[in-house]
């Protein structure tokens, strides 16, 4: 009887437990909402998604998300135009080209490349991608879309090739036989036979490859600069969502001021799309995952 | 189909081998350049001195003591709070809720967490912990964001290695009269532990490297002392390299290759111990 209490206590504390990544998302959703509640009380939502300028910090304000949207879009499309050829070819070579036991060593290895704290990126995009690609293009800004775009499409190769790998060696032997035997060579086989099977896992992991670099945060706060500006030139300073949430924190902006709800605000932008991002993937990959015997 | 037709086919199959090739080292390739060059760079800064002294604003007298310190505080208390609540919450997901509605709610909720991004949590613990628990930009503070923004990364890693666990096993326990819980407990832990240890490890080296959190909960850019206790005020090693970063002097950049170097010397090293311990734990049963 004794035993029978105590089994239920413990079970209660290991549901308490599980619990708590419940109460995590309610209180994100809580803590992003409530302080935008009060902050669209204020500014109204229309001129927050239509106002082309952002510059809460000035005399003459203006709380348009759209330049901070644009700066977080382009360097997110940029690092993504920089991961997804690397990743996927990559992710071909390793299930049709490599050796078995080349894969296995090289894997844990590119993960490498997704461990290396963010911060340390950034210095890597200000001090050596940066100077590097002025020495090409003098006009370049010290601090633009273009190297930290770059920087970040490095960090987020392991996740576009790892989870695309996965895909590629579901697809089963057969199929890949089949092709071989009717005179394809490997390559028409990964592009005709491979690629096409495995797309939906593919697809998801460049949504999920996109929901990382639009969250990145300190690559940009380094190497992106400040300045919120609505423009598709990666060539000068822009400024994305994380980044302004940065540079409010550093600064000292006092609680339940118009200013300091601003970055939750931007908070509760970034989470929206992330989170549609996320679940886009996660939907795609149910609706569209195909199953072979 | 003419011969010239296959010889070409067979160009472009050799060719994209080494274009894969080029492609899997293209990173790795970025890697070596930027540690070349942050150990050319940082490399002669690093001295005891280096280390135990206090941030200047004289570049040469600077020194990450603060740091380091504020950092070993954060992981002790993160792995805290985030190692129990995680282990816990994979064994009731998996041991106990695995077909239930909650059980199924909390996995969806966890699939979602991992995805959310790290500054958002910032975010989180910047109005809950910070102000409303009024425990402001202090050690506790930054630990508990963290111990929930790596949770996930917790859960997964002991679900996956509880999951491989041989039903006979448990099954074995059970017959000698073990009741679930002993089961948990004596059997299905110690038999997971090294594939809990592993993630638990990742978990910690995403956390060590985290700056966008923490800055938004508050802790400074400069700490002239170390923190004596979880309710101090405090910074850690990216932060103080992201101040050193950005100053436009460059005796602070050879400052931030430094800092750089210890970190990465930290993050390295804990992946490397998972590495040894993902390719020992095969153990087949």
């Amino acid at each position: 009887m004794n035993q029978v209490i105590k089994e239920k206590i413990i079970v209660f504390f290991l549901a308490l437990c599980a619990l708590i990544t419940v109460l995590t998302t309610a209180g994100i959703l809580y803590v992003l909402i409530s302080e935008s509640i009060i902050f669209f009380s204020q500014v109204s939502i229309i001129d927050f998604l239509t106002d082309t300028q952002w510059t809460p910090l000035f005399a003459d304000k203006h709380f348009g998300i759209m330049p901070l949207l644009a700066g977080t879009l382009l360097t997110s499309f940029i690092a993504i135009a920089v991961a997804l050829p690397i990743g996927l070819t990559i992710a071909i070579y390793l299930n049709e080209y490599a050796h078995r036991n080349f894969k296995t060593i090289i894997k844990p290895i590119l993960e490498l490349l997704a461990a290396v704290p963010t911060v340390v990126y950034g210095f890597f995009a200000l001090t050596v991608v940066t100077p590097f690609l002025q020495t090409l293009i003098p006009t370049m800004s010290g601090f633009n879309s273009l190297s930290a775009g770059f920087v970040m499409g490095i960090m987020i190769i392991p996740y576009i090739s790892s989870l695309s790998d996965d895909a590629i060696a579901a697809v089963p032997v057969s199929l890949r036989h089949a092709s071989l035997a009717l005179g394809a060579s490997r390559l028409q086989t990964a592009f005709r036979v491979i690629i096409p099977s495995a797309a939906s896992g593919i697809i998801v992991s460049i949504i999920l490859a996109i929901s990382r670099a639009v969250g990145e945060t300190m690559i940009v706060a380094v190497a992106a600069g400040q300045q919120p500006r609505l423009t598709a030139n990666p060539l000068v300073p822009i400024e994305t969502i994380t980044t302004y949430i940065v540079q409010i924190s550093l600064g000292d902006v006092p609680q339940n001021s118009l200013e300091y709800r601003t970055i939750f605000a931007a908070g509760i932008t970034l989470f929206v799309f992330t989170f549609l991002l996320n679940n886009i993937g996660y939907w795609f990959n149910k609706k569209f995952h195909r199953k072979y015997e | 189909m003419s011969r010239y037709y296959n010889k070409f086919k067979i160009f472009k199959d050799e060719a994209f081998k080494y274009f894969g090739l080029f492609c899997t080292f293209f990173g790795l390739l970025m890697l070596a350049i930027f540690i070349g060059n942050i150990l050319h760079n940082g490399f002669a800064r690093l001295s005891w001195d280096f280390i135990k002294n206090y941030p200047s604003r004289v570049a040469e007298n600077a020194g990450i003591i603060s740091a380091l310190m504020g950092t070993i505080w954060i992981m002790v208390m993160t792995a805290l709070i985030a190692i129990p609540i995680g282990i816990g919450a994979a064994i009731y997901l998996e041991m106990y809720a695995k077909k239930s509605w909650f059980g199924r709610i909390v996995e969806l909720n966890i699939a979602n967490l991992a995805g959310v991004p790290s500054i958002i949590y910032g975010l989180l613990g910047l109005e809950i912990f910070g102000y409303q628990m009024k425990l402001g930009g202090s050690i506790l503070t930054g630990a508990l964001t963290l111990g929930l923004l790596i949770l996930p990364i917790i859960i997964v890693a002991t679900r996956e290695a509880v999951k491989a666990v041989p039903k006979s096993l448990s099954e074995a326990s059970y017959a000698l009269g073990a009741s679930k819980w002993q089961t948990v407990r004596m059997t299905v832990l110690p038999a997971a532990s090294s594939g809990i240890i592993t993630g638990i490890i990742i978990a910690l080296s995403r956390a060590i490297g985290e700056a966008a959190p923490l800055i938004v909960v508050g802790a400074l850019a400069y700490v002239p002392f170390v923190p004596n206790s979880p309710t101090s005020d405090f910074t850690v090693l990216p932060i103080q390299i992201f101040n050193w970063v950005s100053r436009p002097q460059k005796a602070f950049l050879i400052n931030a290759s430094a800092g750089i170097i210890i970190l990465l010397c930290f993050v390295f090293l804990m992946n490397a111990i998972a590495v040894y311990l993902r390719i020992k734990k095969r153990v087949k049963y």
